[in-house]
C-alpha cells in the first residue's frame, strides 16, 4: 500500500496532500457554519413569499434577481454604495500610509501614538454612529460649535439636511473609525521591511520620495492587498454607522446596498427580495475581491 | 478501515447526543419567566416601567417578568425578527397602532378577543379598541393613547408681544416673523421631519388641517393632489424663511424635545410625554414653568378647526407564546385602571371611567403635568387622525417619507414626489 503511494504521488503533491488534510477540520466546520446558511438564502431567493406563521411561499426562479436587477433604485443604489467604498477607503489607504510611516519614523510618544491608535478601531459601530450623530446635530452639535469658535462660520449649519452632504459625513465617521485597522496593518508591514535596500538607494543618490514610491511602496504591496481586500468588503457592506446617523436619510441619500437589504428583509418582510439582494452583494464583493488580487497579489511576492 | 469506523462511531454518538439535548424538558422549576419588548421614547419613562414590573413580579411570585426596550424606529423590525423563532424571543410586545394589520395577517399576534370581559369594553374608551382591533378580532390590550400636540413657549412668545399662541398656521408664521425680527430664537418652530415614521404623523397632523387626507373611503391613496402640494409647499417655505429650524429635516421627537428644552424654539410639535419633562424636569429641560399647550392650529379658510395624529400603540402577546397566561396575565396588570391612573405623569389612560365625575379630579392631581394633559387630551383628543391600517404599512409609509424627503430637499418638485409615492401605495394595494 505504502509503496503504492509512494509512486503515484510526487514529493510536491504529498505536501498538498498533506496541506489538506490539515485544513479539512477547520474546512468542515467552516462550510457547516457558512455554507447551509448560504445554501438556505438560496432557496429563500427563488421564492416570494410573505411573512409571518406559516407563510405562503411562491416559486419565481429568477423573479426576484431580474426584477432587482430591472429596478433603477437597485443600480441608484449600488452606485451610492461604491461611490462610499471608493471614497472611504481611498482617503483611509492615503490617511493609514501617512500615519503608519509617522509611527515607523518613531516621532517622540510613538508608542503612545500607536496604542492611541486602537481607540477609534476598538469603540463598536453603534457607538461611534451614535457619537457622530451628537457631534453633527444643528443645535447642539461639537462640530457646529468648534467650527464657530474657530470663526469658520457664522452661524449653526444644518448638516444632515442635504443627501449629498450627509453622505460624505458618514464617509468622514467611517474613515475615523477604520483608519486604525489600516494604519496598524501597514506600520507592522514596514516594521519587517529590510533596511538595507533604501541605504543602498540612498548611497547611490535617490531621494526620499523616490526611496518611497520606487522602493517602500513595491515592498508593502502584499500587506495594502490584505488591508484593501478586507476594508473594500467591510466598507460594500457598511450598514450600522448609516443606520445610527441617518437611517438612509434624507431622501435615501444614504441608502447603501446592505442598507436596502435589511429594508426589503426585515422592515417590508419581502424575504425572497432581500435574499436575492444579498446574493447579488455577495457577487459584487466576490467580483472585488477578484479584481484585486489580479491587479496586486503577484506570487514572487510571497517567497 | 478501523478508523473510518471509529470515526462513524463518534459521529453517531454527536447525533445521538446533540438530540437529546434538543429534547430536554424546557419547563424549569420555580417561576415562569415572560420576556417583554417595550420602547424608551415617548411614555412613560424606564424608571416608571421598571417600577410597573416590580408590582407586578411582587403581586405573582409565580411569575417573573424581565422588561427590554428599544427606541421606536428599531421595535418593528425587533418583533418581526423575534417571531422567526420557536419559541419567540418575547412573550409581549409592544406594537403600534399602523402595524396591527401587518401582525394580525403573519400570525403573530394572539387572538385576545375571548379573553377581554364585558366591564373592560365597557369601560375602555371605543376609540382605543380600534388601535388593537383587526376584522373584529383584538389583538392586544390598547395601552398608550396618544396623539400629538403643539407646545409654546409662553415667556418668549410673551417677549415678542404675543399674548395668546396661535390658532392658525398662518399666524403661526406671522407670530414667527417678529419673533425673528425681534432675535428671540433663530428659528421659530422646530419639527420631527426626518426619514422616519415621525415625518407621516406631522404630516398628517398638515394635511389633514388644510383640509386633506391620506386615504379616500375606498383606501386609495388621497394625498396626491392640490390640497397636498399645498401643504407640503408651505412646509419648504417655511425652512427657506427661517421659521421652521432647518435640522427638522433630520429630526425625530426626541430632538425636538432637546431643542425646544434648551429655549431654542417657540414652538413644537410632540406628543404627550414631553410637556412632564420640559415644564417640570429640571435637569432635562432649561424652559421649566414656562411651557404651555394649546389646541394644534389648522389652515385658514381649510373649514377644519384642529387636526392632529392619533398615535396610540397596545401590548400584545406572541401567538406563539408558550405562556400565554401569564403574558397575558400581566399585559392586563400593565393597562389595569389602577396602573393606568397612577403611573398618568406621560401617559394618560385608556379608561373612560377615569376622566369622569370624581375620578377626572383624582387623575389630575397624580401628577403636575396631568393638570394640563389631562384637559388638553379631552379637548384635542376629537381632531386625531389615524393612519390606514394595511398590511403593508411599513413600506407604504417609506415609500411617503422618501416623497417628504425628496420634496423637502428639493430633489423632486412637491407633486412629481406625491404622484411617486400615491403610485407606490396603488401597486403595493394589488
Amino acid at each position: 500500500m505504502q509503496s503504492c503511494m509512494k509512486q503515484k504521488f510526487t514529493l510536491t503533491q504529498q505536501d498538498a496532500l498533506l496541506g489538506f488534510g490539515l485544513i479539512l477540520p477547520s474546512l468542515l466546520v467552516i462550510l457547516g457554519i457558512s455554507l447551509q446558511p448560504i445554501l438556505s438564502t438560496l432557496y429563500l431567493s427563488v421564492f416570494e413569499s410573505s411573512r409571518g406563521i406559516n407563510a405562503e411561499q411562491t416559486f419565481v426562479g429568477l423573479g426576484n434577481y431580474t426584477s432587482l436587477l430591472s429596478d433603477p433604485v437597485f443600480w441608484v443604489t449600488i452606485g451610492r454604495t461604491l461611490y462610499f467604498t471608493l471614497v472611504s477607503v481611498g482617503l483611509e489607504l492615503v490617511l493609514g500610509l501617512a500615519i503608519a510611516q509617522l509611527i515607523h519614523s518613531h516621532p517622540p510618544g510613538w508608542q503612545f501614538l500607536r496604542t492611541s491608535l486602537i481607540i477609534p478601531w476598538a469603540v463598536p459601530t453603534i457607538v461611534n454612529g451614535t457619537m457622530w450623530r451628537w457631534i453633527y446635530n444643528a443645535d447642539y452639535g461639537a462640530l457646529n460649535g468648534l467650527f464657530l469658535q474657530l470663526g469658520l462660520i457664522d452661524k449653526y449649519i444644518p448638516w444632515l439636511t442635504k443627501p449629498d452632504v450627509a453622505m460624505n459625513l458618514v464617509i468622514v465617521a467611517d474613515i475615523w473609525h477604520s483608519v486604525p485597522f489600516i494604519a496598524l496593518i501597514l506600520q507592522a508591514a514596514l516594521a519587517t521591511l529590510p533596511v538595507d535596500l533604501e541605504e543602498a538607494a540612498a548611497v547611490d543618490g535617490a531621494n526620499a520620495l523616490q526611496r518611497f514610491f520606487l522602493i517602500r511602496l513595491p515592498l508593502l504591496r502584499p500587506a495594502i492587498l490584505v488591508a484593501l481586500v478586507i476594508r473594500t468588503v467591510e466598507a460594500f457592506r457598511v450598514f450600522d454607522i448609516i443606520y445610527v446617523i441617518t437611517n438612509g436619510g434624507p431622501a435615501f441619500g444614504t441608502v447603501t446596498i446592505s442598507y436596502l437589504t435589511y429594508l426589503e428583509t426585515f422592515s417590508f418582510g419581502n424575504v425572497g427580495r432581500g435574499a436575492a439582494l444579498s446574493f447579488l452583494i455577495s457577487i459584487f464583493t466576490l467580483i472585488m475581491a477578484f479584481v484585486y488580487i489580479r491587479i496586486l497579489y503577484r506570487p514572487e511576492d510571497s517567497q | 478501515m478501523k478508523t473510518f469506523r471509529s470515526i462513524a462511531i463518534l459521529i453517531l454518538t454527536l447525533i445521538v447526543l446533540a438530540s437529546m439535548m434538543g429534547c430536554a424538558p424546557k419547563q424549569p422549576a420555580g417561576p415562569v419567566t415572560i420576556r417583554v419588548l417595550s420602547m424608551e421614547q415617548a411614555g412613560p419613562t424606564v424608571d416608571e416601567m421598571n417600577a410597573i414590573v416590580g408590582e407586578f413580579n411582587q403581586a405573582n411570585p409565580d411569575i417573573k417578568v424581565e422588561i427590554e426596550y428599544v427606541a421606536y424606529d428599531a421595535l418593528h423590525d425587533k418583533i418581526t425578527t423575534a417571531m422567526a423563532s420557536t419559541p419567540p424571543a418575547y412573550d409581549v410586545f409592544l406594537v403600534d397602532d399602523i402595524w396591527y394589520a401587518e401582525f394580525a395577517k403573519a400570525g403573530y399576534v394572539m387572538d385576545a378577543t375571548s379573553r377581554i370581559t364585558q366591564d373592560m369594553r365597557d369601560k375602555i374608551f371605543v376609540s382605543a379598541w380600534d388601535i388593537t382591533t383587526v376584522d373584529g378580532k383584538v389583538y392586544g390590550m390598547p395601552w398608550l393613547l396618544d396623539e400629538k400636540y403643539f407646545f409654546y413657549n409662553k415667556k418668549l412668545l410673551q417677549e415678542a408681544g404675543f399674548n395668546a399662541p396661535p390658532k392658525t398656521w398662518e399666524e403661526l408664521v406671522e407670530q414667527s416673523k417678529v419673533i425673528k425680527e425681534k432675535g428671540i430664537v433663530e428659528y421659530p418652530i422646530v419639527w420631527s421631519w426626518g426619514q422616519y415614521e415621525a415625518a407621516i404623523c406631522d404630516w398628517v397632523i398638515l394635511l389633514y388641517g388644510n383640509g386633506g387626507s391620506l386615504v379616500d373611503a375606498n383606501g386609495a391613496p388621497a394625498f396626491n393632489n392640490e390640497i397636498g402640494v399645498k401643504t407640503l409647499t408651505w412646509m419648504i417655505q417655511t425652512i427657506d424663511e427661517g421659521i421652521t429650524n432647518p435640522a427638522s429635516v433630520s429630526y425625530v421627537e426626541e430632538d425636538v424635545r432637546n431643542v425646544f428644552s434648551q429655549g431654542k424654539a417657540v414652538f413644537a410639535v410632540n406628543w404627550n410625554y414631553m410637556y412632564d419633562l420640559v415644564n417640570f424636569n429640571t435637569e432635562e429641560s432649561q424652559v421649566t414653568g414656562q411651557i404651555k399647550m394649546a389646541l394644534m392650529p389648522a389652515f385658514e379658510g381649510s373649514g377644519v378647526e384642529s387636526a392632529t395624529i392619533n398615535g396610540s400603540m397596545g401590548f400584545s402577546v406572541a401567538a406563539t407564546s408558550p405562556n400565554q397566561d401569564a403574558a397575558w396575565k400581566y399585559v392586563e396588570f400593565l393597562t389595569s385602571e389602577d396602573i393606568q391612573n397612577r403611573y398618568s405623569g406621560h401617559l394618560l389612560p385608556i379608561w373612560q371611567t377615569s376622566f369622569q365625575g370624581e375620578n377626572l379630579t383624582k387623575l389630575q392631581s397624580y401628577s403636575p403635568a396631568n393638570e394640563t394633559t389631562v384637559p388638553m387630551f379631552n379637548a384635542q383628543f376629537p381632531y386625531a387622525h389615524v393612519r390606514p391600517k394595511v398590511p403593508y404599512y411599513p413600506e407604504a409609509s417609506k415609500a411617503l417619507q422618501l416623497a417628504l424627503q425628496e420634496a423637502l430637499t428639493k430633489q423632486k418638485t412637491p407633486e412629481q414626489a406625491l404622484n411617486d409615492a400615491a403610485a407606490k401605495w396603488i401597486e403595493l394595494a394589488k
